[in-house]
């Protein structure tokens, strides 16, 4: 029982950084139907800056309490913001009018721009970060078991719910959700009403960047260790949790990436620790059999 | 990266101004060597140790006048410790007609590599792949100036089996050639020795989280973890063991002498043990070469001698046997020791391993590590 509620945390915290990388798949899925495979170089991108400006605070003797991660997480979403802004610029809205494969291939272009364009500049090593959130809470005892949750488990959790909620009101509350809606649906009639979609998409990309941006720095704040690559394979974790939930949904990709956590952390518990993909990676199949549009995801209605 | 590419491109424009291969195997130019390793990617600490032994190597036998009068023109490879890119790697080199490697680093490249090597005719001398198959498998060209995981692994095993005992320990490893191979060497021992694991697991290399492996050796109520795999792993896995309050001990291989490992356990690294040859850098025949390191800055930790001592080897027999043909190279190197290097004198066994490997168990303490006495 102890030691279930263990590997249950374990899997949240984890799922959760997925569930954040996986909204920003689903919601570029859902507005220009392209699989934007930069995405997990842009978290990669958002995990640099945080550990850039940890770096500056920590030489400035400012690196203490919430309010500096607070400043960390905002000026990696500023600019991570920026670097999604810019690759959906330069990369995929030249080639908007073209054949639905010419933006996938561009994508994987940038992809590769970007982890060449880091292990350039920052240098093709590890970057190690020291713990700088410590300490945790002893949950339950059962026998010799101690349930810990630590801080930046509770960290990841809180921060991860309040993002996702100020995004949920940005997109059902407010005029810019109705837009990036009304695209979503149908970009020529939305254009025709006079929603201005090239804006639209780019916040989306904005939007998007953001999320991973905070993924990005929980994820060097929780494991303390990132290089240029990191991207690639989280990335894969979270694009599958995207069409596990469901591409397109945004509730799905938060659904998908708790589920894919939970999947790799008991299977890992129970079974082993070696196949634990093999485990996620199967259930993908299984429910891609069964529900072709992923657990929330919609039918396609085929327009006539 | 920049450097890397800058001598790529002049390699390729002697190359081709000397054009054929015999004019470089009998010619005046420079004698070609290299050093392969991880220069990128999670291992990379260990490429920059290769490299940085390397090229000062070749910057003093140079200096002292080169061998038989030319000059050593060092190449460096990188694999990233990815079995298939050693592969190529080890091609390209071999079309430059290089006739001897200082490399790899990781086991699981260093032997697809060597197959390589021993039909191209590139001698291959590892300062670091530990695994027994590299050199068990009987090919002309290859040796080592480091230890063997059975070795290494019977150190260790032995001593688990007698500092720990009635202790619950747990092996895991990370599948690679290196990592595997030792953990399956240290079982065997410390099961010789009466001590049995509790727990024998796998992980994949490459994770960032591994707090699911943690719990499961937390409601086993492990107390020694021996890992047999990178340093980037064991020092994530000892970081989460400890932030879930678990009181363990690390015990690792040679793959944990780089001070990236204390980087990235942090404090949750102190006590760390792990097995290594006696420390290098303090061998009487190492003074005068690890004051030259330092004064270019340079901490010659880890691999930084072992790459200079292979490199300083390859000198020697090239000089005595007066050619650079490999083969006859190979045969020298095994019938004409001890080779003095800066580790001190070096001899070869009929398969290239070193007659009298040594190793020792050392401790993490404080961001540095000292040989336990």
């Amino acid at each position: 029982m102890a030691y279930a509620l263990q590997q249950l945390i374990n899997g949240i915290s984890l799922g959760m950084i997925y569930g954040l990388i996986a909204v920003g798949y689903t919601m570029v899925y859902g507005i220009i139907g392209m699989i934007n495979f930069a995405h997990g170089d842009v978290f990669m991108i958002g995990a640099f800056t945080a550990l850039i400006t940890i770096v500056l605070l920590l030489s400035g003797g400012m690196m203490e309490g919430p309010g500096a991660i607070l400043l960390v997480l905002l000026v990696s979403m500023s600019v991570t913001a920026l670097y999604g802004w810019t690759v959906e610029r330069l990369a995929y809205r030249p080639l908007r009018g073209s054949f639905r494969l010419a933006p996938l291939i561009s994508a994987i272009g940038m992809s590769i721009l970007l982890q060449n364009y880091v292990q350039v500049s920052q240098g093709a090593r590890v970057k190690p970060l020291e713990p700088i959130v410590r300490g945790g809470f002893e949950v339950m005892r059962e026998g010799g078991f101690v349930v810990q949750l630590s801080t930046i488990q509770i960290m990841i959790v809180s921060i991860t719910l309040s993002v996702l909620a100020v995004f949920t009101w940005l997109v059902t509350r407010t005029p810019l959700g109705r837009a990036m809606r009304a695209c979503e649906q149908d970009r020529k009639m939305a254009a025709l009403l006079g929603v201005d979609t090239d804006r639209t998409i780019s916040l989306t990309f904005v939007i998007g960047a953001a999320l991973a941006a905070v993924a990005g720095s929980l994820y060097l704040i929780r494991y303390g260790v990132i290089d240029f690559y990191i991207g690639f394979l989280v990335g894969v974790k979270a694009f599958t949790a995207a069409v596990l939930g469901g591409i397109g949904s945004l509730p799905g990709a938060v659904l998908g990436g708790l589920l894919i956590g939970l999947i790799e952390t008991f299977w890992s518990a129970y079974f082993s620790v070696q196949y634990k993909d093999v485990a996620a990676f199967a259930v993908l199949v299984m429910v891609l059999i069964f529900m072709p549009t992923g657990l929330l995801g919609r039918q396609e209605v085929e327009k006539v | 990266m920049v450097e890397f590419t800058r001598r790529m491109a002049m390699a390729a424009g002697s190359a081709v101004v000397l054009g054929a291969r015999g004019a470089l195997a009998q010619g005046t130019g420079p004698i070609r060597i290299a050093t392969a390793g991880p220069m990128t990617g999670q291992y990379a600490a260990f490429g920059a140790q290769m490299r940085a032994g390397a090229e000062q190597a070749v910057t003093d036998i140079n200096g002292a006048g080169g061998v038989l009068g030319r000059q050593l023109a060092l190449e460096v490879g990188d694999d990233a410790c990815d079995p298939r890119q050693a592969v190529s790697v080890a091609n390209q080199l071999a079309g430059r007609r290089v006739s001897f490697v200082a490399g790899h680093y990781c086991s699981g490249s260093s032997i697809p590599a060597r197959d390589v090597y021993a039909e191209e005719g590139v001698l291959q001398m590892s300062p670091a792949s530990t695994n027994p198959r590299f050199t068990d498998e009987g090919k002309w060209n290859t040796f080592r100036v480091c230890g063997r995981d059975d070795q290494q692994g019977a150190v260790a095993g032995a001593y688990i089996a007698r500092n720990f005992t009635g202790r619950k320990v747990a092996i895991l490893h990370d599948n690679s050639a290196y990592g595997k191979g030792l953990a399956d060497e240290t079982k065997k021992a410390m099961n010789a020795a009466g001590l049995q694991e509790t727990l024998y697991a796998a992980y994949t290399p490459g994770e960032r989280d591994y707090s699911a492996l943690v719990s499961r050796m937390k409601a086993a109520d492990i107390q020694v973890i021996y890992v047999g795999g990178y340093h980037t792993e064991a020092g994530l896995i000892l970081r989460q063991a400890k932030e879930q309050g678990m009181n363990v001990t690390l015990i690792g291989g040679d793959a944990l002498v780089t001070n990236e490992f204390w980087q990235i356990a942090g404090a949750a690294g102190e006590g760390t043990l792990m097995t290594f040859a006696s420390d290098p850098r303090r061998r009487p025949t190492a003074a005068e070469v690890v004051a030259r390191f330092r004064a270019r800055n340079v901490d010659p930790e880890g691999y930084v001698l072992y790459t200079y001592a292979a490199v300083q080897i390859f000198a020697a027999a090239a000089t005595r046997s007066n050619g650079v043909d490999p083969r006859a190279i190979a045969s020298l190197l095994k019938s004409g020791g001890p080779w003095q290097t800066v580790l001190g004198p070096i001899s070869f066994d009929a398969k290239g391993d070193v007659t009298v490997p040594d190793y020792v168990f050392y401790i993490w303490r404080n961001g540095s590590y000292a040989e336990i006495s």
